[in-house]
């Protein structure tokens, strides 16, 4: 019998004296002194500016970071600009049409290098909107300034203040009402640099009646002695009757602290079909809200992770019932190597009067071995009287008994947990019924796995 | 010609001795059943054969191709030909029986030739198609995810499915029959009838005779208190079914000393 390990922790009475960000008032984009009355852009950036440095540094006594520690944070340690002596290019199958053969547009985003725009022109001329936050700037300011910062406020966290403010690469997409696009739009930030702060900035709006398909994707390449980071603000509005697909795929690269603040808004009979693929970074915490707002809103949400090695893995969900008659379906499903770590923290809020919602809440975890960690905490908060709301967590391990009997076939250890673990995740994937998503993610199974 | 030989094989479960000096010898061309009562290790036997790892070796070998096998590792068995269809099936909730069977058909292909591309998707499905008709299985089955929710006869059949798409040299049958009804019963002994030939041993595990009425044996062991105390051809069986466990009571008694 091995001898049981008895882990005790002590408790260190942590201050709120953080390290702060190296990064100044002038490093602001476009920041002059002179236009500061001017333009709406650089009004919001300064406001942002403004509550990041009224906000702390989160630490584990604020509830919501409870078990995601920022003590390993070298804030004051990155350059704004990355080093490109020695650029690293993407991998090719990031551009490629996640679904289907076509798309209706793309946007390549390598901060520090350039941008690459392509977009079928018809969908120009029925007004849609797909530009990078520089071109929409100058473009379609009129829509840019309506929009930007309506649904994730700089108030919403240091990390969404500090993205509202440092922001230069980002997406900005309107789909006018009426106009239901059948092939998908993607975006692609690509950003190496070693110990880099990034920011990005992705604002969709959709229009009444319209419909969109839109692929957010985050990548880096792996880098070794750097520690890098990203803090990213995504804001979602989908009209009424309108239905949005949105699939976010994150793989950053192992050495960067990834944040992110994402809030969208479902008006009267929208849908919203939200899809969050994470393999990527070496820590990530991530808000996604979802507010139902009008009557009839539905929202699905469906997450799948794989974390191996020293990866930290925090997603933080808020489903917001604020109008009676409305769904939302939440699926998170993980599975965790080596000593990696996920938490899931849930909300169903339901408001007063917000009768006949339905809510449900579920997270699944697979711990590949002894030393993952899997956090689930689900939780209701139900101020309406007349309303179906439930919630499931679990964690479990790897079930000797199955892969014994997959050995007993002749299949090899590493095939089989990668069997198994591509069978728990079959049932997110069958709400995913893209071939190209679910290629992807599992091949980075297959990756981490041997 | 490959043979399974089995001496002096002891076997401990959580430190408890459940066989005690198993000696037995199958060869491919062979059926050998081995009966006797529940709790007197028979599955034990088979789990071992397989390498389970709650099943501790503690005297004895298992010589098979040349080697003894038990230093192996469970596919390594596998790939040698040896295959155990198992007592209670494990479930591979979202894994299709198609997906799982490729996979399995695939690593044994690799195992014989590392350089093996796989079994052609079109020839893949031909045989799937072919062995389940036999089986009498619904072609829906094949997307069905392996073993999850099926009824037990169904999950037996899977084995034998397995069984065929495999062709091992060595097959263990565990209790197929438990859990069978007589139409079942009737249509996994055919399965497993077809694929008897010179190519092919195997060892019926059973409690009961009744499945020894479609798979004729050509040798039966009896099993009691983890030893093998008598061997015989197919008659036994039969002196079995008409006067029980208990006249080789008093044999155990006399091995057991």
């Amino acid at each position: 019998m091995a001898t049981p390990v008895v882990i005790s922790k002590k408790i260190v009475n942590q201050k709120r004296n953080l390290q702060e960000f190296s990064i100044n008032l002038e490093d602001i984009p476009n920041y002059s002194i002179n236009s500061v009355d001017g333009d709406f852009l650089l009004q919001y950036r300064l406001k942002s500016w403004e509550i990041y440095q009224n906000l702390p540094m989160p630490t584990t006594m604020d509830e919501a970071w409870r078990r995601t520690d920022l003590r390993g944070l070298k804030p004051d340690t990155y350059v704004l600009k990355p080093n490109f002596d020695h650029p690293v290019h993407p991998p090719r199958n990031l551009f490629l049409p996640l679904l289907g053969k076509k798309q209706a547009g793309q946007i390549i985003l390598i901060p520090g290098q350039g941008t690459t725009t392509t977009v079928d022109s018809s969908i120009i001329e029925s007004g849609v909107i797909f530009a990078d936050l520089k071109t929409a700037h100058k473009n379609y300011s009129h829509f840019l300034a309506q929009s930007l910062g309506q649904i994730v406020k700089a108030e919403d966290g240091k990390f969404a203040a500090l993205a509202s403010a440092m922001a230069e690469d980002g997406i900005v997409v309107y789909i006018p009402r009426g106009v239901h696009l059948k092939e998908p739009l993607h975006g692609v930030i690509w950003s190496p640099g070693q110990n880099l702060a990034r920011f990005s900035h992705l604002v969709i709006w959709l229009d009444d009646d319209s419909e969109l398909t839109y692929i957010h994707e985050l990548s880096s390449p792996n880098q070794s002695n750097s520690q890098s980071f990203h803090a990213g603000i995504v804001e979602i509005y989908v009209g009424e009757g309108s239905h949005l697909t949105f699939i976010e795929m994150q793989s950053w690269g192992n050495d960067v602290w990834n944040f992110s603040h994402e809030r969208a808004r479902v008006d009267r009979d929208g849908r919203l079909d939200w899809i969050f693929g994470a393999t990527g970074s070496h820590l990530t915490k991530n808000f996604s809200d979802l507010d139902l707002i009008g009557q009839g809103a539905t929202a699905i949400m469906s997450g799948f992770y794989f974390t191996n090695k020293d990866q930290h893995l925090d997603h933080d969900t808020q489903q917001n019932h604020l109008a009676p008659n409305t769904t939302s379906d939440l699926l998170f499903k993980g599975a965790l190597k080596d000593q990696s770590r996920s938490v899931w923290q849930g909300m169903i809020y339901v408001a007063p009067g917000a009768q006949k919602t339905d809510g449900y809440q579920a997270n699944r975890n697979l711990t590949l071995s002894r030393e993952a960690r899997a956090d689930s905490i689900p939780g209701l908060e139900i101020l309406a009287n007349d309303v179906r709301c439930t919630h499931g967590a679990t964690v479990g391990s790897i079930d000797k008994e199955e892969v014994f009997y997959l050995l007993s076939r002749g299949i090899a250890y590493p095939e089989a947990v990668q069997l198994i673990v591509e069978g728990f995740f079959e049932p997110i994937m069958q709400r995913v019924p893209f071939a190209g998503v679910q290629r992807r993610f599992r091949s980075i199974i297959k990756r981490k796995i041997r | 010609m490959s043979e399974l030989a089995i001496n002096d094989l002891h076997v401990s479960v959580n430190h408890k001795p459940i066989l005690k000096g198993v000696n037995l010898v199958v060869k491919q061309g062979e059926v050998h059943a081995l009966m006797g009562p529940n709790g007197t290790g028979k599955s034990t036997l088979a789990y071992t054969l397989m390498g389970h790892p709650n099943y501790e070796v503690t005297k004895g070998e298992v010589w098979f191709k040349g080697q003894n096998i038990l230093t192996l590792s469970p596919d390594q068995r596998a790939h040698l030909g040896l295959f155990l269809a198992f007592q209670y099936p494990v479930a591979i909730p979202g894994v299709s029986v198609a997906n799982f069977m490729r996979a399995a058909i695939n690593s044994q292909r690799k195992a014989a030739n590392p350089a093996d591309k796989g079994i052609p998707i079109p020839e893949f499905r031909k045989q799937l198609k072919q062995i389940m008709e036999v089986l009498k299985m619904d072609p829906a089955f094949a997307s069905r995810y392996l073993n999850d929710g099926f009824s037990g006869g169904e999950k037996k059949r899977v084995e034998v499915l397995q069984m065929a798409m495999l062709k091992p040299e060595i097959a263990i049958l565990d209790e197929t029959d438990s859990g069978l009804d007589i139409d079942a019963l009737r249509i996994v002994s055919e399965g497993v009838n077809k694929l008897r030939g010179p190519e092919t041993g195997i060892l019926v595990i059973t409690h009961y005779q009744r499945i020894l009425n479609y798979i004729k044996p050509d040798y039966v062991h009896i099993m009691m208190e983890g030893q093998i105390v008598e061997s015989g051809e197919a008659d036994l069986a039969i002196q079995l079914e008409e006067h029980g466990y208990d006249w080789l009571k008093t044999k155990t008694d006399i091995v057991m000393g």
